[in-house]
């Protein structure tokens, strides 16, 4: 973005975070703009629209003591974030402000504070990858830096238009994030400067990438519910609707820890701070077991709570996404993972309403759908320039108002996700977790196991729900004993294997090959033929059963404990 | 030498509108029109027509009424001469005692930094089982106590207020019938607690728009004592649906699009922006601020917007119906923040019964139909007589160690260990053995 002379211009009305602007000169839709407020704050905002002398600005943060004839100065730069070494393992707001720096002022949020987003003191141990005379595009790798276990790439800014060469380039060594790492020339004669950090606007995806790939290899979750039944695929999206106290954000936690993804970004939207809260301190201490690293290690948390300012909540799935574009144009897997999108709709809606829009359903705007559509579109996995892939997997968890799936939100995204994990009250009220329920949801993605013997199961629980239905109607002593058993047998899948003890290290991280291993054995219970005197012993042989594999589950993969269980498990079953 | 306007060129609602310069978003006025005299509020700037909220209602304000803008926000005196008082909506005394006016701070400030937050781990134990065990509440929750109007919402709360300890109780009473009022000021009054007590209250009798001011002159006290103080802060508002209708009704005054049975867009923001002042401070004697609040449900809908917005910003519920704490929907989402460190049965314990409480609601369903029992059911329905009368009674008043073993006694009493689902170990050393104790 260019330097123009400073914009400038004055207040003239006040509504809420909305605030009118008459500029002097000139404005982009979108650009930054700050807010001089009397009592010394800059107050950041962006132009969303424009009427005549007019425009009108959301400000990202509380509007009290703007007056009328306050002045405003434009910047001429869309709302960016800040993209190089230094992004993991940091926290930010959802402007990209590092919380914890922000922390060393003050406890509480002070309005029209901003701090640059990385460490430009801090030296990179930087290797140039690219020669002086080599012909670069956006996004080609220049050289690189170490960030943890990460080969982090350094490219030519995704911005840049045809072909350019490289003229000059530095020798290794360590160097701050603003150094100059590279000189190209392009075909005009034009001469620019690459750093190791470049900004990029957020609303806009980026798009230097081969081409798009249809994705087919599982992201294993570890949640048993999920890989078996309702898989996710690398670069897939999916969302996880449900009541409040369905256990949407338990989930995410679960994804957030287990998720086999080089890098997890956490966007807290318009949530409870005391979640993150969690991540925060509990990140830095747990390990990564796929790296023997800890967790912060491959996290980026994006922190914009329910408190926070409503049009910044609106930007913070914006500043994540970019964040996993970013990521993914190295080549790496990227989870993203955000709590909530409903939160971000309501924003929207916030937003829209202060601008006296026409209303949509629920007084939704009517460009919801496509806004929701053009987020989740932005998923997916990719052939890179250079031939390698990367991915970004979206999971979005929506709160659909009185947890009613028919909402707009909801609607909207299910148009466009590929696996949809419905949780369900009456499971959560009935502990049974995760309350993934195992008949509404689905998916388009490919499983874990075998799929004849997930599509058996299926029918299991399929035909307990029926036969459950059945027996509230005509009681049990008027169900056929084949019946009942079938009905257990459902019972029992659900016990010992959707349902999972978040809360246990050992039950709570099911690997593929356990779930393979396990499933079988499962399946093999599920397809036997048992014949009972009558009900109490069969109900009496079935709780024998799962509680047995209970102790199974929480026995460590491979450990003698789980070599004993199953043992136990085969004694029990040579008994009927 | 601030100006003094005479021309008011709308009234609607609450709402006036005049002209006036140098004015800033979100500040105070005094309105006289006569004998009335009127704090209130700038809520929208447009060029020079600035829109004011009036605290006590537009009635009886003219056209021709004095504003004097005072060139502040809204604020609360931050001292300990609070405690023991008992103010209106707008600060100002309600107990006969003078108006505070040192150290005044503003209210609905910022919210703190998540960077600085703690995750909170100290469990209050308020001897209710259904509290200690079944949703353990923690230092720094945020809670609403959802309930149909009629249950005994208000001495729920009293009495967790009485037995929880805390330093410092803060009531916003929003909407409060005057006896209602007045049974708290007693009940805070025999037990002591009232010279730790600070009161907001605004009675169904008192103007609207301070209905809304209530939440965050309680939350800016609390703050001040979690913050300056030190203090471990009880905040407890009732009714939060009154707070929310308040909001409504002013939203619609002012002509905005209405999203859900009338309530603004904002609705969930304005709820969180109060109740994510419940926090927990770092450090030895950091403060904190616990927050219990009670949400009535208009005909007992959980989905009604207030309740669901709700339940989406706070950490849980306890739902009262039928005098009882319900099992089901009550939930406190950082119980395992602390029940993992009070006894290793704990959880287990607690999913077990409710899971077992869950068969025995089925098979209730099941008897009011007319279906046989079978024996399986006639151990869930003494099951669940024995929980109804040893854990769910809101009479029981024991600690939590005592409820945990009458919880074993109750599964012992009814099932066989395999029947239970717990893990085998737990069954080892906790089921009790002997069943003497039982009757005959």
């Amino acid at each position: 973005m260019s330097e123009a002379t400073l914009k400038t211009g004055h207040v003239t009305g006040v509504n809420g975070n909305l605030v009118s602007v008459e500029f002097h000169t000139s404005v982009i839709q979108n650009e930054v703009a700050f807010v001089q407020v009397a009592d010394g704050a800059r107050l950041k905002s962006e132009v969303i629209r424009v009427r005549g002398k007019e425009a009108d600005l959301q400000v990202f943060e509380a509007t009290n003591g703007i007056k009328v004839g306050d002045a405003v100065e434009f910047t001429g730069a869309l709302l960016s974030v800040e993209l190089g070494p230094g992004l993991l393992t940091q926290v930010f707001d959802g402007l990209q402000n590092p919380l914890p720096r922000l922390a060393e002022e003050s406890l509480f949020l002070k309005r029209g504070t901003y701090i640059y987003p990385l460490d430009d003191k801090k030296e990179w141990e930087y290797t140039p990858t690219a020669k002086v005379g080599d012909e670069v595009f956006g996004s080609d790798e220049v050289g690189w830096v170490p960030e943890g276990i990460f080969h982090h790439k350094i490219m030519v800014p995704f911005g840049w238009l045809g072909v350019w060469k490289i003229t000059w380039v530095i020798a290794p060594g360590k160097y701050s994030i603003r150094t100059t790492v590279a000189k190209a020339v392009n075909e005009s004669g034009e001469e620019r400067e690459i750093k190791m950090v470049q900004a990029w606007p957020v609303r806009v995806p980026i798009s230097t990438y081969r081409e798009k790939l249809l994705p087919v290899e599982p992201m294993v979750t570890q949640v048993r519910s999920i890989d078996t039944f309702f898989p996710v695929a690398k670069g897939g999206t999916f969302c996880t609707p449900g009541p409040f106290g369905a256990g949407k954000t338990v989930l995410q936690h679960a994804l957030s820890q287990r998720s086999e993804a080089d890098i997890v970004i956490v966007a807290a939207v318009g949530e409870r701070a005391g979640e993150v809260v969690e991540i925060l301190q509990e990140f830095p201490v747990l390990e990564d077991p796929r790296t023997g690293r800890k967790l912060i290690d491959r996290t980026i948390i994006i922190c914009n709570t329910s408190s926070m300012p409503v049009a910044s909540r609106e930007s913070s799935i914006y500043t994540s996404v970019t964040l996993a574009e970013y990521y993914r144009q190295m080549g790496l897997n990227v989870l993203l993972l955000a709590d909530s999108t409903s939160r971000w709709a309501q924003a929207l809606r916030e937003e829209s309403g202060r601008l006296e829009e026409i209303p949509g359903e629920e007084a939704f705007p009517a460009y919801l759908e496509s806004l929701v559509a053009s987020f989740y579109e932005r998923a997916g996995l990719v052939r890179l320039n250079n031939g390698e892939k990367g991915s970004i997997t979206i999971c979005g968890a929506v709160s659909p108002a009185g947890g009613n799936f028919e909402e707009p939100v909801t609607q909207a995204t299910l148009k466009v996700v590929g696996s949809f994990l419905a949780l369900s009250r009456d499971r959560a009220n009935a502990r049974r977790y995760p309350a993934i329920h195992p008949l509404e949801s689905w998916s388009k993605y490919k499983s874990t196991v075998a799929l004849e013997q997930v599509a058996y199961a299926r029918q299991i629980l399929k035909n307990g729900n029926e036969i459950e239905q059945m027996m509230k109607v005509i009681g049990e002593e008027g169900t056929p004993n084949s019946d009942f058993v079938t009905y257990l047998k459902s019972e029992f899948l659900d016990a010992v294997y959707l349902q999972q003890d978040t809360f246990d290290s050992v039950d709570s991280a099911c690997t593929a090959e356990r779930q393979e291993y396990v499933f079988k054995k499962l399946n093999q219970i599920l397809k036997k033929e048992f014949t009972f005197g009558d009900k109490a012993a069969a109900r009496m042989y079935f709780a024998g059963l799962r509680q047995i594999f209970i102790d199974w589950n929480y026995s460590a993969w491979n450990s003698p404990q789980f070599a004993e269980n199953e043992k136990l498990l085969d004694a029990k079953l040579a008994e009927a | 030498m601030r100006k003094i306007y005479h021309r008011i060129i709308q009234i609607s609602g609450n709402v006036i509108t005049l002209e006036a310069d140098n004015v800033a978003n979100g500040e105070l006025a005094e309105v006289r029109s006569g004998d009335l005299s009127s704090l209130a509020q700038v809520i929208r700037l447009n060029g020079s027509r600035v829109s004011l909220q009036v605290f006590a209602g537009a009635r009886g304000i003219s056209t021709d009424s004095e504003v004097r803008f005072l060139g502040r926000q809204m604020q609360v005196a931050a001292t300990t001469d609070l405690l023991g008082r008992i103010f209106t909506g707008n600060g100002a005394p309600r107990d006969g005692g003078p108006a505070l006016t040192d150290n005044m701070v503003e209210i609905g400030g910022p919210s703190v930094n998540p960077a600085c937050r703690i995750i909170p781990r100290k469990m209050i134990r308020t001897g209710i089982p259904m509290i200690d065990i079944f949703n353990t509440l923690v230092e720094s929750q945020k809670l609403p106590i959802f309930s149909i109007p009629g249950e005994p919402y208000n001495q729920l709360l009293a009495r967790i207020a009485m037995q929880a300890e805390v330093d410092v109780i803060v009531l916003g009473g929003m909407g409060l019938k005057y006896d209602d009022y007045l049974s708290f000021k007693n009940a805070l009054d025999e037990q002591g607690a009232l010279a730790r007590a600070v009161m907001f209250v605004h009675t169904a009798a008192d103007p609207t728009v301070e209905c809304t001011l209530v939440p965050d002159m309680a939350l800016a006290t609390a703050e001040y004592f979690a913050v300056q103080e030190h203090k471990r802060v009880l905040c407890l508002l009732t009714d939060m649906t009154n707070f929310a209708d308040s909001l409504k009704e002013i939203a619609i005054t002012m002509e905005q699009i209405p999203s859900n049975r009338g309530y603004p867009g904002d609705l969930y923001s304005q709820l969180a922006s109060r109740y994510e002042k419940a926090v927990q401070f770092k450090g030895e004697n950091g403060g904190s601020i616990t927050i219990l609040a009670v949400t009535t449900m208009p005909g007992d809908d959980v989905t009604h917007p207030v309740p669901d917005n709700t339940g989406y910003i706070t950490e849980g519920q306890f739902y009262l119906s039928g005098g009882h704490i319900e099992p089901f929907g009550s939930l406190s989402r950082l119980k395992q923040n602390v029940n993992k460190d009070t006894r290793e049965d704990h959880r287990t314990l607690m999913d077990t019964m409710i899971r077992l409480f869950a068969q025995y609601r089925d098979t209730l369903e099941k008897q009011a139909m007319g279906f046989r029992m079978s024996a399986w059911d006639e151990k869930l329905l003494k099951y669940g007589r024995l929980f109804e009368e040893g854990m769910m009674s809101l009479k029981v008043n024991i600690p939590l160690e005592a409820a945990l073993d009458r919880g074993w006694k109750i599964l012992a009493e009814c099932f066989e260990p395999a029947e239970t689902g717990v893990k085998t170990d737990l069954i080892k050393k906790f089921w009790p053995t002997a069943k003497q104790d039982d009757a005959e």
